[in-house]
């Protein structure tokens, strides 16, 4: 096989542009986790509620791109600092169990909800940016500008978490929730910032999703279980961790899709996922 | 710096009849304390006294089931743990709990949270550095990744940056070797000597009594003697039990 077959080159520069796109919810969920110790199971229908909020203002209120993106962001943002305060902040002190499935249970809410709301239909955003050639290779114009808009985002996260007092507080707090009321942070005000923030990436990644994706009811499945599966990956809670196994899963998917076709990759890539399971227990990356 | 460290002035730190334990198990029973400002003051007993319980209820990591508590005459029941530091109570917990993953610089970074330090931040910052002259070069460094002594000192260092009024030790000797506990100690002397009240923890009693001025005796969470240090240091009785029966 030649390595610089223009089409595996393609996959692999799309493998690359689509981890982009799953690194921005694995770090959502895996800055809640490390924070807050809850997995919010319906993290991939945060996303859809704000792919349907893009959807909606954009093609039936007619508003510019920019500006439902501008209105999706803080929404899904708000939304997160909702399921925190209303959902997870009355379970904090119960068994884990109870907060999956309560937080699973906001997942069917939100799944009946859009569908109550917008039926199963499949809704276009209908924006497409042209293709561009580098060299034998076509990538999409859209795919790419996305990849660069996630990364954006990821770089905002790194800047937030590196040098901000409640940033460093957040990576703190992951460690060590006890000791925290000592260096005068209230652990419950870092609870929100964190959901907040989850919800935010939530948000962008609703952006970045829907100029690809159709929006229906459903669509969370298309990119959810993939999501935790590359947050227990790179290990749960582990943000650097999330962050390269994306990439690495967005390959496996791409590149396998290549070998095989589209329904074998995503065996190849859940097999992928059981091998690391047994080899690396504790994420890929873990010390 | 000193402008931070000399507002130590006028806070008296006072519990009264305070009972406080986890669940069924009562680890403190009546326990009375007073530290004046500017004094040095120990809290010495076995294993399992109550010495780490007693630092958790002045911190308000624990609330007591009885008593009073009051800091500068603020009834501190009253506040919730987190705004402690702002009112000038810093506690260095049993074994340090730094945070291994972050930077010496980053843990400073953490102690200096609360909204009234953040401007203080550079000028403590450095102040600890002068302090601790290893910390400056270590302050990229994770600190997790440093020998005991160096952890302790960053764990002091830490909480030195909400610029406290009484700084709360807790063991700051435990496994560290002789030579390094020395180097602790000699530290803490200084620290106090730049005006700030010291309530300190140890099992190292002999060590405890040559850099405090008094002393409380604890024992199954009951105060069993209290004095000067130099009195403590020549009693028989606790010569017997704390100090290698000479």
């Amino acid at each position: 096989m030649d390595l610089l077959d223009p089409f595996f080159l393609e996959a692999l520069v799309n493998g690359i542009l689509l981890g982009g796109v799953f690194a921005l919810p694995a770090l959502g969920l895996n800055l809640v986790f490390g924070v807050v110790d809850v997995v919010w199971l319906c993290y991939a229908e945060l996303v859809m509620v704000g792919m349907y909020a893009a959807w909606f203002l954009y093609t039936q209120a007619g508003w510019p791109l920019w500006a439902a993106f501008a209105v999706c962001l803080p929404l899904v943002s708000l939304l997160g600092l909702l399921l925190h305060l209303l959902v997870v902040k009355p379970l904090l002190n119960q068994p884990p169990i109870n907060q999956v499935l309560a937080t699973g249970g906001v997942l069917f809410v939100l799944q009946g909800a859009a569908t109550l709301a917008f039926r199963t239909d499949f809704r276009s955003l209908g924006v497409d940016m042209p293709p561009m050639e580098v060299g034998d290779v076509f990538v999409s114009g859209t795919k790419l500008a996305a990849f660069c808009a996630a990364l954006l985002g990821a770089a905002v996260l790194w800047a937030f978490l590196k040098f901000t007092y409640v940033g460093v507080a957040i990576r703190a707090i992951a460690r060590d929730r006890e000791v925290m009321p000592l260096m005068g942070v209230d652990p419950q005000r870092i609870y929100l910032i964190a959901s907040a923030v989850g919800g935010a990436l939530a948000g962008l990644a609703a952006c970045l999703l829907v100029v690809q994706l159709d929006v229906h009811p459903f669509v969370g499945l298309s990119f959810g279980p993939i999501t935790f599966m590359i947050c227990v990956m790179g290990g749960l809670g582990n943000m650097l961790g999330g962050f390269l196994a994306a990439f690495l899963m967005g390959l496996i998917i791409s590149v396998g899709g290549f070998w095989g076709n589209t329904e074998y990759s995503y065996v190849i890539a859940f097999l992928f996922f059981i091998l690391t399971i047994f080899a690396r227990p504790r994420g890929l990356f873990a010390r | 710096m000193s402008a931070a460290m000399k507002q130590s002035a006028g806070a008296t730190l006072e519990l009264s009849n305070i009972h406080a334990g986890y669940g069924d198990f009562q680890a403190l029973f009546g326990v009375s304390l007073r530290v004046e400002p500017g004094e040095a003051v120990g809290v010495v007993g076995p294993n399992g006294a109550g010495k780490t319980t007693l630092l958790r209820v002045i911190s308000g990591l624990l609330r007591p089931r009885a008593g009073t508590l009051r800091f500068g005459g603020q009834d501190l029941l009253q506040v919730p743990a987190h705004a402690l530091p702002a009112l000038g109570i810093a506690h260095v917990p049993e074994n340090r709990r730094l945070f291994p993953h972050l930077t010496v610089e980053e843990n400073l970074k953490v102690g200096a949270f609360s909204k009234a330090s953040r401007a203080h931040f550079e000028q403590r910052r450095d102040h600890v550095y002068s302090l601790f002259p290893r910390m400056q070069q270590r302050r990229h460094q994770l600190a997790g990744t440093m020998s005991g002594g160096e952890q302790q000192m960053c764990a002091i260092g830490r909480a030195l940056m909400s610029g406290p009024k009484i700084l709360l030790l807790d063991e700051p000797s435990a496994g560290l070797a002789p030579l390094v506990v020395q180097q602790v100690f000699a530290l803490v002397k200084r620290i106090r000597e730049e005006g700030l009240t010291v309530l300190i923890v140890e099992q190292n009693v002999a060590q405890v009594l040559r850099v405090v001025d008094r002393a409380y005796v604890l024992e199954t969470g009951r105060v069993a003697a209290e004095g000067r240090a130099a009195e403590l240091a020549a009693d028989p009785a606790i010569r017997r039990s704390y100090l290698g029966g000479h």
